[in-house]
């Protein structure tokens, strides 16, 4: 895995007089998964951009493994990171199979070796290999297209991930699902990401931790958990909404405030609840239930607990 | 009536046909063949800059506006009354379509699909290469197309300066004022356009982007 340094970074266009991107400082820890979030025009873009290089800071420096990425070929470097954009990015002219093959062939992959990668990854994205191969992008539904543009993204394995707002042209309902896709991935891919996005819901549903960003400056960098219950000033207040606790609940994931599993802690028929399950479904099952705290799962085996006193204290905060 | 005569007259004189035939073909491939190998390149390079694609397509479009004969006679002084000159008239009138369509291909490829081939890690001569001409290349067709067709019908014109082609019977049969003879060089070449337009345009299809 591989974490990425920025430092000082600043991106003023040609023909414009104020800086799009403007002394940003901040670092993506190997592994997490860290979303840009502001209004449009915040330089949220620009900043991903200048990862892979399609852009250039015009100041700074932007490190990956320590190391700064303009002493790397750009071509190489972009090989090494997987790009994901709206869904108009997938090929039209070539098939899911060989979308998904682009980056593999660039890197001189033995066919055997490709195709095997492709069935893995339309599995990983759950989409049936003998179905989807053969077809083409305009075949698929906006949702198809963008599991196809992960899969593709994610072809040669690149220990980071760049996401420009892959769910912005979707449907509520599609967007909804290929979130809860995005978190079960997250904890099985086990990649760097850093993900544009304008939709705080999405963000605070999905990050590990936010950049807020306001005009090219970073506002604050921080949890979703402790955006919502320590924003910065008002901008990033009302930007996550932090006075409404309902909503809160229903964006807090519960691994954020469970608390440590007891020692020779049995499940013995205690309700359980997911870890990336948010707190609003945790408090049903609560008081659905009766019982006095739910045992949190990672899929399989218990990692938590989570009792009321535990969600109330979340609230208190706010 | 005619078409009877027309056909008797066409067997009259044995292998005529189809030396005029295999010569209207050849200006016809002279002139696309040129038109071709300048005319993708420069559109390719046109729809890189606005200015440069207004410039070059108002100067195609003005080319489209003189005609044919003017161009043939206009020949006559440099290369004489011949194959040459024929074919740099035809070469003119097969330009214009090929570099527009050839311009606008390449112009409206939709720009998020170059950055993301890009950030993928190919160089910018892969972009064009795996990316633009595959999209590209059903527009590039149909310009060639409509430049053959364009090219097989203007081809008579030859005949007039001695440039040779089915238009031989369209010369000869207004100097001796026989329908008939004219009607020889009229269908063929009407047959010929017909047949470039059908193959062309299943190529056109055949390259097309299934469900694109």
């Amino acid at each position: 895995m591989s974490s990425i340094a920025f430092q000082h970074v600043s991106k003023t266009f040609p023909n414009s007089t104020h800086a799009a991107v403007n002394d940003c400082t901040f670092e993506v820890d190997s592994g997490s998964f860290v979303v840009l979030l502001g209004p449009s025009g915040c330089g949220k873009t620009t900043l991903l951009k200048m990862v892979n290089r399609l852009l250039e800071p015009t100041a700074g420096e932007i490190f990956l493994d320590g190391k700064n990425i303009r002493a790397l070929e750009a071509t190489q470097l972009r090989r090494r990171i997987g790009y994901v954009i709206q869904q108009v990015g997938l090929f039209p002219h070539l098939t899911v199979a060989q979308n998904i093959a682009v980056v593999p062939e660039l890197l001189g992959w033995e066919r055997a070796r490709i195709d095997a990668r492709i069935d893995g990854l339309l599995e990983l994205v759950e989409l049936k290999p003998e179905y989807y191969r053969a077809r083409y992008p305009a075949q698929l539904s906006g949702g198809q297209q963008q599991r196809v543009g992960l899969a593709r993204a994610l072809a040669a394995d690149p220990q980071v991930l760049l996401m420009d707002e892959p769910f912005g042209a979707i449907d509520a309902i599609t967007r909804a699902s290929l979130q809860d896709e995005m978190l079960r991935l997250k904890n099985t891919i086990h990649k760097t990401i850093l993900f544009v996005t304008h939709d705080v819901d999405e963000a605070l549903r999905l990050a590990d931790k936010i950049v807020v960003l306001r005009a090219g400056r970073i506002v604050q960098y921080d949890t979703p958990y402790h955006l919502l219950t320590a924003p910065a000033n008002e901008f990033v207040r009302e930007l996550v909404g932090a006075d409404d606790m309902v909503r809160q609940l229903s964006l807090l994931r519960v691994e954020h405030v469970m608390a440590p599993l007891p020692k020779n802690f049995v499940l013995n028929g205690t309700p359980t609840i997911l870890q990336q399950d948010d707190l609003r479904n945790a408090l049903s099952k609560l008081l659905q239930s009766g019982a006095s705290a739910l045992a949190v799962l990672d899929e399989t085996k218990p990692v938590g607990v989570l009792s009321l006193e535990q969600i109330r204290a979340s609230a208190k905060r706010a | 009536m005619v078409l009877i005569e027309a056909y008797n007259y066409l067997l009259s004189r044995g292998d005529e046909i189809w030396v005029a035939l295999g010569q209207h073909l050849l200006l016809v491939g002279v002139a696309l063949g040129i038109g071709i190998v300048l005319c993708v390149p420069l559109g390719v390079l046109t729809s890189r800059s606005r200015a440069a694609s207004l410039a070059i397509i108002n100067m195609a479009n003005a080319l489209r506006v003189v005609p044919s004969l003017a161009i043939l006679f206009l020949a006559i002084p440099y290369f004489g009354l011949s194959f040459t000159s024929s074919a740099l008239a035809l070469t003119v009138l097969a330009l214009p379509p090929i570099l527009i369509n050839t311009d606008a291909a390449f112009r409206t490829i939709e720009p998020p699909l170059k950055e993301a081939a890009l950030g993928m890690g190919m160089t910018a001569r892969q972009v064009l290469w795996r990316i633009e001409f595959p999209l590209a290349l059903p527009v590039i067709v149909a310009g060639i197309r409509i430049a053959t067709v364009e090219v097989i019908a203007s081809a008579t014109l030859a005949a007039f300066i001695g440039g040779g082609g089915l238009g031989i019977y369209i010369t000869r049969g207004f100097a001796l004022f026989d329908t008939s003879i004219l009607l020889v060089g009229a269908i063929s070449v009407a047959l010929l356009a017909l047949t470039a337009e059908i193959l062309l345009g299943g190529l056109e299809r055949f390259v097309r982007t299934p469900y694109g």
